[in-house]
């Protein structure tokens, strides 16, 4: 078993690099000492997802699979049948490309309360590129029956959502981030599946962001607000079940409705508005943000989400642009 | 339905038998047990039409051996947690499956009377969420392994000590998950795990060995850390004898692999010898011949 200790180099990046990380092991560890039967498993990313703090915590409770995405997958299904409650973490371009028939078949078909915990999502990788990835990962998992889809926005409300999952009979996709995303919540989060939280309300524009975009874009409101704008801001943090009041309230209220989302525009939450917009005839303007139907460039991510305007000036200026045009016309 | 399910209806498999071989009248009842599989499966796809005749032919006495003779089993009660798992990679051998969970009391036998058609839980492959005793899901091959896998280290956890019996084609081997599995079953010691390989030397577009070939593929499996058994899959006596030495083999620190060498449609001689009955449909006259071979198979082996 590993031993890594304090002041390890390891370890001493892995706090620096990403506190936000810590919140997965630290909620993990909580649900054992609870006393429920959790079981981590990791693909050779126990330094990449912190799952090494619960790995030392708990030896006999971690398993590591090495590259062995698709057999960890189908392996975690196997073990939920006995009982226990497997969260098997990797890269969601790794989960949800990689091992889409494993989670289909061998989860979600099967009905096993496996939790999968897909990190670094979005572009969040900057430059190690396509590979890794995951612009798709939502709209794949958001077509799979039986399966939760939930994009936390912080370390926070992923802690929060690990401790409502308890509850939660269906499997989970976690769609989380590189652990460096400034915080949205406090420690007390709640949390509730499928309930959207709603930041404001305003006639003019209602943003919907999930995962990491949910921090920009409450700048983004916050400074629209200022300038005088009545704008709305929901953390739509599970896609499926798509909490379709949250949206139909706001679309009925509001002029335009904004999806941001660290995703391609198509299928992700995008979709999924588009989709309930559109069969009940809203009359509001839908303008979907996030990676336009392309793969991204290479760059730091901080560079890409300026350069993809998806930090939070970006996604301001998308939203003053379609004040604009809405007022234009 | 067949009489003979009815006839021998098991309530409980002996208690573990220990480094012994089966007696004569236990030889007889596997051998009348297989040979109820393949009289199933004749019946069965005639209900649907088409199926997988030959590839649960292969498989009739593993079948019989792991549910009549190896498995720690409860009639009537598919979910118990004690109970040894079998997972089927091969899935589309199921058809050779759901005749022994019925006669093990898992799910009413007029269910089989329905097979495949509509609404029916029983279908080309074994489904976990709607047919009672299938431990676990398959039918999109080298899944089963990691599945069985996953039981292991879940027993441990939940201090379980049942076994887990993965029956897998040989044409399986080419699935680059199966070898995944392989190597993390070593890594973890997953002495629980054993697998069967069906190596009836046929796949869908050929000869195993001309599509693809695996061989040599004792070694390959004692080189990823496995121990290698070879046996005859057509004579249940050393199945059985195999089976109850790994059952109670308490030193074994490594998974164990059963190399099975079988005849692909074993029991009917056109099938044995034409692969295309790898999936087919009987016209009910050979349907009987085909039944007629297979009982007068089992008095003269």
């Amino acid at each position: 078993m590993t031993t890594l200790s304090a002041e390890s180099w390891q370890y001493r990046q892995l706090n620096a690099r990403a506190p936000g990380l810590s919140y997965l092991s630290n909620a993990l560890i909580e649900l054992v000492e609870k006393g429920y039967p959790v079981v981590v498993g990791s693909a050779d990313l126990q330094y990449s997802n912190g799952l090494v703090r619960f790995a030392q915590r708990y030896p006999e409770r971690f398993i590591q699979f090495g590259i062995s995405e698709q057999n960890m997958v189908t392996a975690a299904a196997g073990m939920a049948t006995t009982g226990v409650t497997p969260f098997v973490a990797t890269f969601a371009s790794f989960l949800a490309l990689l091992c889409c028939e494993q989670i289909r078949t061998d989860v979600a078909y099967s009905a096993l309360p496996v939790r999968l915990i897909g990190h670094h999502a979005g572009i969040s990788l900057g430059f190690y590129g396509t590979s890794h990835h995951a612009t798709e990962d939502l709209a794949i998992m958001r077509s799979i029956a039986d399966l939760t889809v939930v994009a936390p926005a912080d370390g926070p409300q992923l802690a929060a959502a690990i401790r409502a999952s308890v509850d939660w009979p269906q499997p989970i996709y976690f769609r989380i981030g590189r652990g460096q995303e400034p915080v949205v919540y406090e420690d007390s989060a709640d949390f509730r599946f499928g309930e959207a939280v709603v930041h404001g309300r305003g006639d003019e524009l209602t943003i919907i962001a999930c995962g990491t975009m949910v921090h920009p874009a409450r700048t983004a409101f916050d400074v629209l607000r200022k300038d005088g704008h009545s704008v709305g801001l929901i953390d739509m943090h599970t896609i499926k079940p798509l909490d379709r009041v949250a949206v139909l309230s706001a679309a009925k209220g509001t002029r335009i409705i904004l999806t941001v989302e660290e995703h391609n525009i198509v299928g992700g939450l995008g979709g999924a508005v588009a989709e309930l917009l559109a069969e009940n005839s809203s009359p509001a303007r839908l303008v979907r943000h996030g990676i336009i139907d392309e793969y991204s460039l290479i760059a730091p991510p901080t560079h890409l989400y300026r350069h993809y305007r998806m930090d939070a000036a970006g996604i301001e200026s998308v939203a003053r642009e379609a004040l604009q045009q809405s007022t234009a016309s | 339905m067949a009489d003979s399910n009815v006839a021998i209806s098991s309530q409980s498999n002996s208690a573990p038998a220990g480094n012994t071989r089966p007696n004569a009248e236990q030889i007889d009842r596997l051998r009348e047990r297989a040979e109820f599989v393949r009289l199933e499966t004749l019946r069965l796809i005639q209900i649907a039409k088409v199926g997988h005749y030959s590839s649960v032919f292969s498989c009739a006495e593993i079948l019989a051996v792991l549910y009549y003779d190896a498995m720690r089993l409860r009639h009537g009660e598919p979910h118990w947690p004690g109970r040894d798992r079998f997972l089927m990679g091969k899935g589309h051998a199921a058809v050779g499956l759901y005749p022994l969970l019925v006669d093990w009391g898992f799910f009413p036998a007029e269910v089989l009377d329905e097979y495949t058609r509509l609404g029916n839980p029983l279908g080309d492959h074994p489904d976990r969420r709607k047919v009672p005793g299938v431990d676990f899901s398959s039918g999109s091959i080298g899944h089963a392994l990691s599945a069985g896998l996953g039981m292991v280290l879940g027993a441990r956890l939940q201090k379980h000590d049942f076994d887990v019996y993965v029956l897998l084609g040989d044409g399986e081997m080419q699935e680059g998950q199966v070898w995944e599995a392989a190597i993390s079953a070593a890594t973890h010691k997953a002495q629980n795990l054993i697998a069967i390989i069906d190596r009836n030397g046929f796949q869908l577009d050929g000869r195993v060995d001309d599509v693809n070939p695996i061989e040599p593929l004792a070694d390959k499996w004692r080189a990823f850390g496995w121990e290698v058994h070879s046996v005859d899959g057509h004579d249940v006596a050393a199945a059985a004898t195999l089976f109850r030495q790994l059952k109670v083999d308490e030193k074994r620190a490594a998974p164990a692999c059963v190399i099975a060498k079988t005849v692909k449609g074993k029991g009917v001689r056109y099938m044995e010898t034409d692969p295309g009955w790898h999936l087919g449909y009987l016209a009910p006259e050979d349907e009987g011949r085909a039944a007629a071979e297979i009982r007068s198979s089992r008095r003269t082996p």
